[in-house]
């Protein structure tokens, strides 16, 4: 898993309230599904933008960048840049 | 396709239909229907009758076709007579439009859409539910799978004039496993709904006559009844604008009548004395102001969810969901506002019942828009996304 990814899923495991685990849940699976709310996802993204220094512009505030653990990845991938290969 | 943010022509017949049953049936009724916490039969029956109910389905279904903004006209001139009948017609379009835009091209839903217009069906509502603490983006409730047969109970803590319909669009979880977020919409009806044991009675302060008492809800039915897009979906791009739309709209209607007693009042106290100010005058100069800038802000809303209706990417922004928020914060507080002020204008006549310058009915039915979704909870939402959104 990148660090990235790991991140994502720890910022999950802490903020989304999902019903699963964030470890677990598949890279492309619904989080909204696994329970993720509206109020939970502004939380997931204050944290994410926390921990990289970034602020998530307006064009990826919307429903599909919180879809998946693999959108969000994608999100910060296109604000920071490519992961280096770890 | 032309935007549309003027009137259609079948938008201006049905608003003259909304005008005469308004003045002819609703006014006159209304007294009686808020008395009695009673449901508006007549002036629903007459909406049905001129194929208001089906106005927000598309012409080629059979319905009026209306837009968004020949719906806030109506609601606006509805609010004007009767704030219950008002706010029960919203209410049904605030359900059609549901199906409108998420169900339409599926047969089941093509064919409720051609009932709807062809029968004048009122639909309801079902998202409350005791025990989630009035969040209604959480359901505990849960849609039952027996093959492509469903079943559903729910205990709806509040239906608005759920005994008088045979069609209510409930929300539930996808399924038993699914989480408490993750809502459907499936629309029910008689005789395969069941609405047992009510939950309190309806006995407020205003809006008497939309009857919101809460029943213990069950039905079946199959598969095909479930809107095929999330709740979550369906309330951001539907759900939330239309309510708030259609609502500020109809609450509009209510400070228009006001003001309209407290003119009449000010003239008349004019002519008494050529010459002279009346004191009230300056007042009802004030009130005035206030009720162009409320009458601008829902022809604003109005025009930017036509243009959202047009291109979904504004739609699904969060700067539009805080501006359909702002909308119902602000026109709930602006109602009850010019209702007051319209009260302080007219004097006892006013507070009086029974005179030709009432505004009980009207201030007691004000004050329930900033309570229902109360606006601290909407104030809330607008705090979370502005601590995200960016300028």
């Amino acid at each position: 898993m990148s660090e990235r990814t790991e991140t994502i899923r720890n910022i999950l495991s802490k903020h989304g309230k999902l019903n699963g685990s964030a470890d677990t849940i598949g890279e492309d699976k619904s989080l909204y599904s696994a329970g993720l709310t509206s109020h939970a996802s502004v939380n997931v993204m204050l944290a994410l933008e926390d921990e990289f220094d970034i602020e998530f512009p307006e064009r990826m505030l919307t429903r599909s960048t919180f879809e998946t653990v693999a959108n969000l990845k994608s999100a910060l991938d296109n604000l920071l840049g490519e992961e280096m290969s770890v | 396709m032309p935007l549309a943010t003027e009137i259609s022509p079948t938008g201006r017949d049905l608003l003259g239909a909304a005008t005469r049953i308004g003045e002819e049936i609703a006014a006159p009724h209304a007294d009686d229907v808020d008395a009695n916490a009673r449901f508006p039969h007549e002036s629903i029956q007459a909406m049905r009758d001129a194929g208001l109910l089906g106005a927000f389905v598309p012409a080629r279904f059979g319905g009026g076709g209306c837009s968004i903004t020949d719906l806030s006209l109506i609601c606006t001139e509805l609010g004007k007579h009767c704030g219950s009948s008002a706010m029960i017609f919203a209410m049904h379009q605030i359900q059609v439009a549901c199906i409108v835009d998420t169900g339409q091209g599926l047969p089941y839903f093509d064919d409720l859409l051609a009932e709807i217009a062809r029968a004048g069906r009122l639909i309801a509502s079902a998202t409350t539910e005791a025990g989630i603490g009035g969040n209604v983006r959480s359901s505990i409730c849960a849609v039952e799978y027996d093959g492509e047969k469903i079943s559903l109970r729910k205990q709806a803590s509040v239906i608005s004039y759920g005994a008088y319909v045979d069609d209510i669009l409930v929300t539930a979880r996808r399924d038993p496993d699914a989480a408490a977020s993750d809502q459907v919409i499936v629309h029910v009806q008689r005789p395969n709904l069941t609405l047992d044991n009510q939950i309190d009675e309806w006995d407020t302060l205003g809006m008497r006559g939309t009857c919101s008492v809460g029943f213990e809800l069950y039905a079946t039915g199959t598969i095909e009844q479930i809107l095929p897009r999330p709740y979550a979906e369906v309330s951001a791009s539907t759900m939330l604008p239309v309510t708030h739309i259609t609502w500020a709209s109809l609450w509009l209607g209510i400070a228009e009548h006001a003001v309209r007693k407290a003119r009449a009042v000010v003239r008349a106290a004019a002519r008494k004395q050529p010459g002279t100010l009346p004191p009230s005058a300056r007042h009802l100069a004030t009130v005035v102001g206030q009720l162009d800038r409320f009458r601008a802000l829902v022809a604003a809303c109005v025009r930017d969810y036509e243009l959202a209706r047009v291109d979904p990417a504004i739609g699904a922004s969060m700067a539009f969901t805080i501006q359909m928020n702002n909308l119902k914060l602000l026109a709930s507080t602006d109602v009850f506002a010019i209702v007051h002020a319209s009260m302080e204008i007219c004097g006892l006549s006013a507070y009086r019942n029974g005179t030709d310058f009432s505004l009980g009915r009207q201030m007691r039915d004000a004050k329930s828009a900033s309570l229902m979704v109360h606006n601290d909870r909407i104030l809330d939402h607008n705090a979370s996304l502005l601590c995200i959104l960016k300028d």
